[in-house]
């Protein structure tokens, strides 16, 4: 039987997500060994992890890399992987954010400026409202950007809105909730089936 | 003798693909390269990448290199009354796809169906596409839809909606269903049904399953449909690789019925498309149906097995003094058995070869 590969978002959820599958019966002894491998295999459970950057997951899977991958809904959203999305972990949970400084006035007579990380989810959101904007992509420290008067608000991830609260900004919009999902690769799907489908079943059994 | 490892992958296959058409009695259609930019500014919405090479030509009109061959096809085939056209092609196209940024040439064999139709045609362009994908890979799946199902479940609901239920339908996303169908005001046994048709993936045996879906007279005429279409493909020997996935949308302002997709392992997309597209004729002004597929070629090298590891197999060295008619007839020798021969006075850097042999003048080496 072929492995099913596995992409793992690197960090925190991926731990969270390893957790979650060796509970529904995915277990890979040697990945919980501390070093510095990348690759991972338990044949008796017929699968393969890896741990690559969150943000490549959707990208090992849409190009069948990977079989399966656990990625945050706003990947998905702002890069629109051509995969399946086959079940919401409910893990990683936090909400994609219009946030700006507490004492900002909206003047919807001039052109908002939005500073993100999201391009696309941010013109998308603006576009369903009709809104003229200006996108300034940055990389990291979005919340600089208000404070600092590049932008008038930003579009970001907020969890707890800690990191807000401390540089005097405040939610403003939820845009969307934001949550860990399982992906497919289609034709992984398709080749593997019976494997997939049974993974996907154990797991949503968890929930 | 004709040599098929000389051929590229995709030139191979395209090969075997139209040997294959011709059998069937289907005809050779060779079109122009190009075709006025208008052709698409009114079917922008079939077109797979909507992006388009386009030119003025000499006479100031503005032109485009074909990114599709169908619209071509349909405009370019005379209509006949009562009858049957039934071409295959192989055209270069040229869209743009994400990966390449910008503009690539895409190699397509593909073949089409027009005019009046019937259950048999549909069969035969089903099973034509699953003999090209077997004359190019052992393994393949072949998976089939039929848009009457979402078009008979969605039937009473706002276009907006019916857009993002395909949507997160092509996505398999069960959750995202709910969530749309519970916001958008659409009753809760609907929206069950649309998660069990996202979720559907298998053969026959799912017939009695969609059975219990079908409960509109489209759904129920799609079921019709795709069962006759089974039993066609069972009586070829065709059916085992065959796949009901509901998750295939395509817009239905184009197609309508049937569609299909083609997939071989370790190939992270299809790499043949195709179905019904009355519509399109229709809204090309032409009466009947249409079907047909199209294999995209281009794809196929990735399937190459990484080869012997080996340039050539014998490597002939010469030196400068030696009589070059000898040498040219010790390197036809060496070759008559097939076996490639590279004559050179050096070893070509980076070339690997099985054997090298030294040129004797009058001996053997």
């Amino acid at each position: 039987m072929e492995l099913v590969n596995i992409a793992l978002p690197k960090g925190r959820l991926g731990e969270k997500v390893y957790q979650r599958l060796k509970a529904a019966g995915y277990p890979c002894p040697s990945i919980e060994e501390e070093n510095r491998k990348l690759i991972f295999e338990n044949p008796e459970a017929g699968v393969r992890y890896f741990w690559v950057k969150p943000s490549d997951v959707a990208i090992y899977v849409e190009r069948g890399a990977a079989d399966v991958g656990v990625a945050g809904k706003d990947i998905l959203l702002e890069y629109g992987p051509d995969v399946y999305e086959l079940a919401d972990l409910g893990l990683g949970k936090c909400r994609m954010c219009v946030a700006g400084r507490r004492d900002f006035r909206d003047r919807t007579d001039r052109t908002l400026r939005v500073a993100t990380k999201f391009p696309h989810i941010a013109a998308r959101y603006y576009a369903s409202r009709s809104r003229d904007i200006e996108i300034i992509r940055l990389n990291g420290s979005i919340e600089i950007a208000p404070i600092l008067g590049l932008s008038d608000v930003i579009v970001d991830i907020v969890e707890t809105g800690k990191t807000l609260l401390e540089n005097d900004l405040e939610p403003k919009e939820t845009i969307v909730p934001i949550s860990a999902r399982l992906i497919a690769n289609k034709v992984s799907y398709k080749f593997k089936h019976e494997q997939i489908a049974a993974l996907h079943r154990r797991v949503a059994d968890t929930l | 003798m004709f040599d098929e490892t000389a051929l590229k992958s995709g030139e191979r296959a395209s090969a075997r693909l139209r040997a294959l058409y011709r059998r069937r009695g289907y005809c050779p259609y060779r079109m122009s390269r190009f075709e006025e930019y208008e052709l698409y500014l009114r079917n922008k919405n079939f077109l797979v990448s909507q992006d388009i090479l386009t030119f003025t030509d000499t006479d100031g009109r503005l032109m485009a290199l074909k990114p599709d061959v169908t619209l071509s096809i349909i405009k370019n085939t005379p209509e006949t009354a009562g009858g049957l056209q039934k071409v295959y092609y192989h055209e270069n196209v040229y869209r743009t796809s994400p990966a390449a940024m910008g503009y690539r040439e895409i190699m397509q064999t593909g073949l089409e169906c027009i005019g009046q139709v019937g259950p048999f045609e549909e069969g035969e362009v089903l099973s034509l596409a699953a003999e090209s994908l077997a004359a190019v890979s052992d393994r393949y799946l072949l998976d089939v839809s039929h848009l009457g199902f979402a078009a008979g479940l969605t039937a009473r609901l706002p276009e907006t909606v019916r857009r993002d239920i395909l949507a997160e339908l092509g996505r398999k996303n069960e959750a995202a269903l709910r969530e749309l169908c519970a916001s958008s005001g659409v009753d809760h046994a609907l929206a069950e049904k649309l998660c069990a048709l996202a979720g559907l993936y298998g053969g026959a045996e799912l017939f009695p399953r969609l059975e219990a879906l079908a409960e509109d007279e489209t759904s129920r005429a799609a079921l019709a449909e795709l069962k006759a279409l089974w039993e066609i493909m069972e009586s070829l020997g065709l059916a085992e690789n065959l796949r009901l996935d509901f998750s295939i949308v395509n817009d239905m302002s184009y197609y309508n019925g049937l569609i299909f997709r083609g997939y071989l392992p370790g190939l992270a997309s299809g790499v043949l498309a195709g179905g019904r597209y009355d519509n399109l004729l229709r809204k090309m002004g032409r009466q009947g149906g249409a079907v047909g597929f199209a294999v995209y070629l281009d794809q196929l090298e990735r399937l190459e097995e990484t080869g012997s590891g080996w340039d050539g197999d014998i490597l002939l060295l010469y030196r400068t003094e030696d009589d070059p008619a000898a040498v040219a007839k010790r390197a036809r020798e060496l070759g008559r058995d097939g076996r490639t021969v590279r004559t050179d006075r050096s070893e070509p850097a980076g070339l690997r070869f099985r054997e090298t042999v030294r040129f004797e003048e009058g001996g053997q080496a």
